[in-house]
């Protein structure tokens, strides 16, 4: 039953990466990482990097790189487990809790609360940022390519779609 | 509900967010600019999906269980299928070079993508309180990045420890 075995490790995996995925999805790549390279072995590093990447450049929320795990693991069974188990639990938290926010919004300890989330979502994104650049930054050209697009993402509002499709003609043809 | 977000989901290539606020906010007018910018501090707050927590809330605040069910799937729907049909073919052409190649372009862009993107978190917050949060920010940074620590056990740590902060020096 090697089958069902994955799906369960898929469904527990990402069960427990939903409720921590403060930041939302690029908050816990590196964790997604962590547990899909390192302690699975679903995949190697790069097949890792791939998957993000074809997320990334899909349409729709960036979170479906699980569903791409999920289907590398076990196909369009593991798709449905480990997307539905990504979804499943922060989705129901913000359901039952978006009732309560009416009330607690403006609450001195809600604004404590908040101050001290951000540095740690800061802490995770940054991290996930690290990871990607890490396993892609070959050379100096991927190096320049990363800066570069944090410097536009950050300065400009140039649509990510242009700056993606430039950074695939420069990979396909060879030269990162 | 579900084919607007399924719009959404559609015209999102690297981020939904941006067409999440203008279906929401100016082509629909569901919400006025504050009410958004009120659910998505709250989605923002809540550990999960960003986008998805909001297609729950914005459903939610019409439609109850239902709403949420029409606009989570419709924010999902599409880009499961389509992320699928694209797994499928990396499976058959994913180890020519040229797509290996492509792919590896596409994540170093995503990297700095998402480096402006914690910066723009950080930069509201640094410029208030740096002593506070500057610290918990490189020790995060370091137990996951340098030290490839379980996330759980990070979170454990960090959250209490940084509220903790946020506590004591408020006011």
């Amino acid at each position: 039953m090697k089958g069902s075995d994955q799906l369960v490790a898929l469904a527990l995996c990402f069960l427990t990466v939903s409720l921590l995925a403060f930041g939302g999805a690029n908050a816990v790549i590196p964790e997604m990482h962590r547990q899909a390279v390192d302690v699975a072995h679903w995949m190697t590093d790069r097949q890792f990097v791939s998957l993000y990447a074809l997320a990334q450049a899909a349409p729709g929320p960036n979170v479906m790189v699980v569903t791409l795990i999920g289907w590398h693991v076990a196909g369009l069974e593991g798709a449905l487990v480990a997307t539905a188990a990504m979804m499943l639990p922060s989705v129901t938290l913000t359901f039952l809790v978006f009732r309560l926010w009416t009330y607690f919004r403006h609450r001195r300890w809600l604004e404590t609360i908040q101050n001290g989330l951000t540095p740690v979502t800061v802490g995770l994104v940054s991290s996930s940022a690290f990871l990607l650049a890490k396993t892609s930054d070959h050379g100096m050209l991927a190096f320049l390519l990363t800066a570069s697009t944090a410097a536009l993402t950050y300065w400009t509002r140039v649509n990510p779609l242009w700056v993606f499709g430039v950074a695939a003609c420069l990979g396909g043809f060879g030269l990162l | 509900m579900f084919l607007s977000f399924t719009l959404v989901a559609a015209m999102g290539f690297g981020g939904v967010l941006p067409w999440a606020r203008r279906m929401i906010v100016e082509r629909r007018r569901w919400l006025t600019e504050s009410e958004f910018l009120d659910l998505l501090a709250l989605c923002q707050f809540l550990p999960g999906p960003n986008v998805c927590n909001l297609s729950i809330a914005v459903g939610a605040r019409f439609r109850g269980v239902k709403g949420s069910a029409a606009a989570f799937l419709g924010i999902t729907f599409l880009p499961f299928v389509i992320v699928i049909i694209l797994g499928a073919l990396y499976e058959s052409y994913g180890d020519r070079p040229g797509v290996t190649g492509a792919l590896l372009g596409v994540s170093a862009s995503a990297a700095g993508m998402i480096l402006a993107m914690a910066a723009r978190i950080a930069q509201p917050l640094l410029s208030r309180r740096p002593g506070e949060a500057l610290p918990v920010m490189i020790l995060v940074f370091a137990a996951v990045a340098l030290l490839n620590l379980p996330l759980l056990w990070v979170i454990a740590g960090a959250i209490p420890l940084s509220i903790g902060i946020s506590w004591w020096r408020r006011g």
